[in-house]
């Protein structure tokens, strides 16, 4: 057992601070560059699982010519075990607005729109009250940037952001073709920035805190701390906001129930870590990349239960555009039953596996392209269990 | 101009213009690689994810159709991650198709066979999805049928239905496993804003939208020794039929189709074009009627613009999106309805025969005609006008089943009377055409002069793809009887492609143009572009075919609807004069209000 425990952290959940918008009043007197490049000097990869370098993302749509651009707040949190970002909406919504307005005035545009998961309804009138007190202040700042909130209506898709502009526009809520990408071609075919909830609230922290001491927690790769939602067979189930690049033993020895035999970083789209590679495994952009998604599994469990769980999912919520999504769920889905059943070799894993790889390198979108993480991770650790 | 990228593809250097797509790139070094979902003629889905290739340097393998060449790319059509990737994608899309080739009425024409053979697939990879699927057919509609299980969700269907001609009767439902291409609340195509124009059949790479066929009807007909088989054909059949027989596009077989029909055991081969005449004579007349009553009775009940009424999914469009302009149609049936109801009465009197033993058949470059000549409207004969309507395509396919070998067929005439037209019937086929026959003969009639254009072509009415055609007629000089158009300006529209009749009628209803007179043809190019006409579709084929069209009128001895000598005859043994009793007993007719949904 290791000895350290886990740090963790208070910097998303934090207090506000005494005065209200009073980072974001204080952030709006410097110039675009300054912030940038605090930005870039604190190494801020998207939250939302990709890991893109926000700095980037925003210096991209802010050199992208044009009158009108947006900024999104992606807040569609659908993968299956990922439930941070209602809590951060529920707890921080200020900081989410302010990370917000800072991008509106670092990439000059003047409105901003938060595509809110439809499970997350309930939470409307709270977040309106707090926008309705975001613009009071911001107006009286002088400042010209509103946000709106727009609602998902349920399809694990319109996470993915160009499927989110899709429905943000009153379309079927399927991804685009890439390029253009959003920092030039976006919401409204404009320029956007789209981040996850909680990189805004990095972003505000930044701005508050500096990047010199927002740098001191992670690691090279992975700056900062990360909230991540654990779930599964552990005995405090929860919101935990972390330091990045924990080896995933430690994160075990804390959470796990002494029995774990596998955890699923990153949700269905994730990967999947069976107890032999724990020591090996550190949870960031160097090792395993989450979005916060973080289900342990104990051996009780079945991982082809699991997997075919994961697989019913990909199969219901594939948007259906794409031929090796659409139909390439259907076959590792009926393929790994057949498998189980005995009407199909052994062997015929190894040609989904094929597929699976297919699928990776072809699929129009994310979601398609991520189906193998997942579907890879457990056939080759848990074979015996896919096949007996 | 535009930047010049430059780029590799397999091995060779290639230029092209900043925008390009890697397809086009390679298309231009001739490197073929395969595609479903893109259609030159609509935007780009990217979606079937075929056309995969390799990318130097990048992991994931981009759809060349959707992917803009960029300076340095260094691309690999045939590597072997392409090949695995491109096998797995074509068995996955087999893998949930209704493979069941024999039985499809595309097949040997069907770009997923096509493609499948090209690959040799053959392996069946994976495992068959199809039992569990529950498709549905749609056979309600009599002109287009929908095959789920053939469906291949490429989406060319309903972008043509959005894009093309603005009708959205297709769209995507559901999603993932259950996706679907599907219509208003999962309706039948009967029962939606479809206009049958069938240009999502001419688009489908499978069978999944076919148009119905009435082959073994005709057969049963032919045989039949009791029947009398009158068999009418359109103006844009004769530049394309070829095609279906493996010959050249844009090649004019008017003679040797003639020959295929009567070889075929038809009785009587006969001509739309004829009929077309007649619609000129009849709308020519209409036209100066409503002007009359508009400038000299002062009658504010008339309608105008008037709009054309020979092509049928038009007809339905406006019934469905503009039904408060159908008293602005001309009351005059289509060429094929016209025919229709003169073949079982005036042709079936002069030939000594009875009616209920004619069976009127006509082949046709469109699908809306199979829903015209089932509609209600159509029986003034007393029977059906029209019995079978058949596409080109099914021509073709008759004349293959009867083992013609069509190339070599002689030359020949059609039988007469009802055989005989003019130039400007033939150019009824393209854009514009009518139009311009129409004008051809009202000019005349008016001021006792041809038309004032080099060879009586009327180029400024001649219409183009993808844009609306505007022109004003100046009238001077014209007959006392016809003094109150003198110095008259007529003001024309010519629309093809239900997107650009849309604008036009919003023009018109937001009173952002005034006009006289409008054609409109329901397909891209007027009938050369139908909904019947031989599969592959796109804008070289039909510029082709609308050469032929123009080549086979200025080869006509006669030009001018008028001046066809049948149709003196017909209004002197028959119809008496135009918009006479009888022709507005068989001739004309009025249409009904549909609902959106």
């Amino acid at each position: 057992m290791s000895e350290q425990t886990l740090k963790r952290v208070d910097l998303i959940f934090g207090e506000y601070s005494n005065e209200k918008y009073k980072v974001l009043a204080s952030t709006l007197e410097r110039t675009n560059d300054d912030i940038l490049n605090d930005l870039l000097e604190s190494g801020l990869r998207g939250r939302g699982g990709a890991g893109f370098p926000t700095a980037m993302k925003w210096k991209y749509t802010a050199e992208t010519p044009g009158d009108e651009k947006y900024v999104v707040c992606n807040a569609d949190e659908g993968e299956p075990g990922t439930f941070k970002d209602r809590e951060i909406l529920y707890r921080v919504p200020r900081k989410v607005f302010s990370g917000m307005a800072i991008c509106g005035k670092v990439i000059g545009a003047k409105k901003g729109y938060m595509y809110l998961r439809g499970e997350y309804k309930f939470m409307v009138p709270d977040l309106i009250k707090e926008l309705d007190s975001y613009h009071e202040h911001v107006k009286e700042l002088g400042f010209d940037f509103t946000i709106e909130i727009r609602m998902g209506s349920g399809a694990y898709i319109c996470g993915e952001e160009s499927a989110l502009f899709e429905s943000m526009e009153g379309g079927r809520g399927e991804p685009r073709n890439k390029p253009p990408y959003p920092t030039t071609s976006g919401f409204m075919k404009k320029p956007t920035v789209i981040n996850n909830v909680e990189t805004f609230v990095n972003v505000l922290m930044i701005m508050r805190l500096g990047p010199d001491q927002y740098k001191k927690l992670g690691t090279t790769d992975s700056r900062g701390s990360k909230v991540f939602s654990v779930s599964g067979d552990t005995p405090i189930p929860g919101i935990y906001e972390l330091e990045l690049g924990m080896p995933l033993d430690r994160f075990v020895d804390e959470f796990g129930d002494g029995d774990t035999k596998a955890v699923q970083v990153g949700g269905a789209s994730g990967f999947c870590v069976p107890r032999k590679k724990f020591k090996d495994t550190v949870i960031g952009f160097e090792g395993v990349p989450t979005g916060g998604s973080m289900m342990i599994f104990n051996s009780s469990r079945s991982m082809y239960n699991v997997l075919h769980n994961y697989l019913e999912f990909f199969e219901e919520e594939s948007c259906g555009q794409c031929t090796p999504c659409r139909v390439g769920c259907q076959q590792l889905l009926k393929g790994i039953v057949a498998v189980k059943k005995g009407e199909k070799k052994a062997l015929y894993l190894d040609q989904l596996m094929k597929l699976s790889e297919s699928m990776k390198i072809t699929a129009k979108c994310g979601l398609g392209q991520s189906v193998a993480n997942s579907f890879s991770s457990i056939v080759n650790n848990f074979k015996e269990e896919m096949i007996y | 101009m535009a930047k010049n990228i430059n780029l590799t593809i397999d091995g060779i250097n290639v230029t092209v213009d900043e925008g390009a797509t890697i397809l086009e790139a390679a298309r231009k070094l001739n490197i073929h690689i395969p595609t479903l979902c893109y259609h030159e003629d609509l935007c780009v889905a990217g979606n079937c994810r075929v056309c995969v290739v390799e990318q130097e340097k990048v992991r994931n393998l981009p759809a060349s159709c959707a992917t803009p060449a960029t300076e340095g790319m260094v691309i690999h059509t045939n590597s072997m991650k392409v090949r695995m990737a491109r096998k797995h994608i074509v068995e996955l899309l087999l893998s949930e198709h209704n493979a069941d080739c024999t039985k499809c009425y595309k097949n040997g024409n069907c770009e997923l066979q096509g493609l499948a053979s090209q690959m040799l697939t053959g392996d069946h990879l994976f495992l068959d999805l199809v039992p569990d699927k529950k498709y549905t057919i749609d056979m309600f509609n009599t002109a287009i049928i929908k095959d789920d299980s053939r469906c291949i969700r490429c989406q060319r269907c309903v972008r043509t239905c959005e894009e093309l001609q603005s009708v959205s009767a297709l769209g995507v439902a559901y999603k993932g496993n259950k996706m679907k291409i599907s219509t208003f609340f999962e309706h039948s195509l009967f029962e939606v804003v479809c206009t049958n124009c069938g240009q999502c059949v001419n688009r489908c790479p499978t069978g999944a939208l076919i148009e119905r066929n009435y082959i073994d009807q005709v057969w049963d007909a032919i045989y039949d020794p009791n029947k009398h088989v009158v068999v009418q054909t359109a103006p844009a059949v004769r530049v394309a039929l070829g095609e279906a027989l493996g010959m050249a596009t844009g090649k004019i077989v008017t003679g040797k189709m003639v020959a295929a029909l009567r070889r075929l055991g038809f009785s009587s081969v006969l001509d739309t074009d004829f009929t077309a005449d007649l619609t000129i004579i009849e709308e020519g007349h209409e036209l100066l009627n409503r002007l009359k009553k508009a400038l000299v009775d002062k009658d504010p009940t008339v309608a105008l613009p008037m709009a054309t009424s020979c092509s049928p999914g038009w007809i339905k469009f406006i019934e469905h999106t503009f039904p408060e302009y159908l008293p602005n149609l001309s009351t005059c049936k289509s060429p094929q309805q016209m025919f229709g109801a003169l073949a079982k009465t005036y042709y079936a009197q002069k030939r000594k025969l009875d009616p209920k033993n004619v069976v009127s058949v006509s082949i046709m470059p469109c699908t809306a005609k199979k829903f015209e000549a089932n509609r209600p409207e159509m029986r003034s004969s007393g029977y059906k006008d029209v019995d079978y309507v058949l596409t080109t395509r099914e021509l073709g396919i008759m004349i293959k089943q009867a083992g013609l070998d069509f190339e070599e067929l002689p030359e020949e005439k059609f039988d007469s009377f009802m055989g005989s037209s003019t130039g400007a019937a033939v150019i009824f086929g393209s854009t514009g055409g009518v139009m311009e026959a129409a004008l051809r003969t009202a000019y005349e009639i008016v001021t006792g002069r041809e038309v004032p254009f080099d060879g009586l072509n009327i180029v400024p009415v001649r219409g183009t793809e993808g844009e609306v055609r505007e022109a004003t007629i100046k009238i001077e000089k014209v007959k006392p009887e016809w003094s109150f158009l003198e110095g008259v300006e007529l003001k024309c529209a010519v629309a093809n492609g239900l997107a650009h009749a849309k604008t036009v009628m919003q023009n018109v209803r937001d009173g952002k143009a005034t006009y006289h007179f409008i054609e409109v043809m329901a397909c891209p190019g007027g009938c050369l572009g139908g909904g019947g006409q031989p599969i592959p579709t796109n804008k070289e084929i039909r510029t082709k075919r609308k050469m032929a069209i123009y080549e086979e009128d200025m080869g006509m001895p006669i030009r001018k609807s008028h001046e066809n000598p049948e149709i003196a005859e017909i209004y002197k043994e028959f119809l008496e004069k135009p918009l006479g009793h009888k022709s507005h007993e068989l001739l004309h007719t009025h249409y009904t209000p549909r609902k959106r949904y």
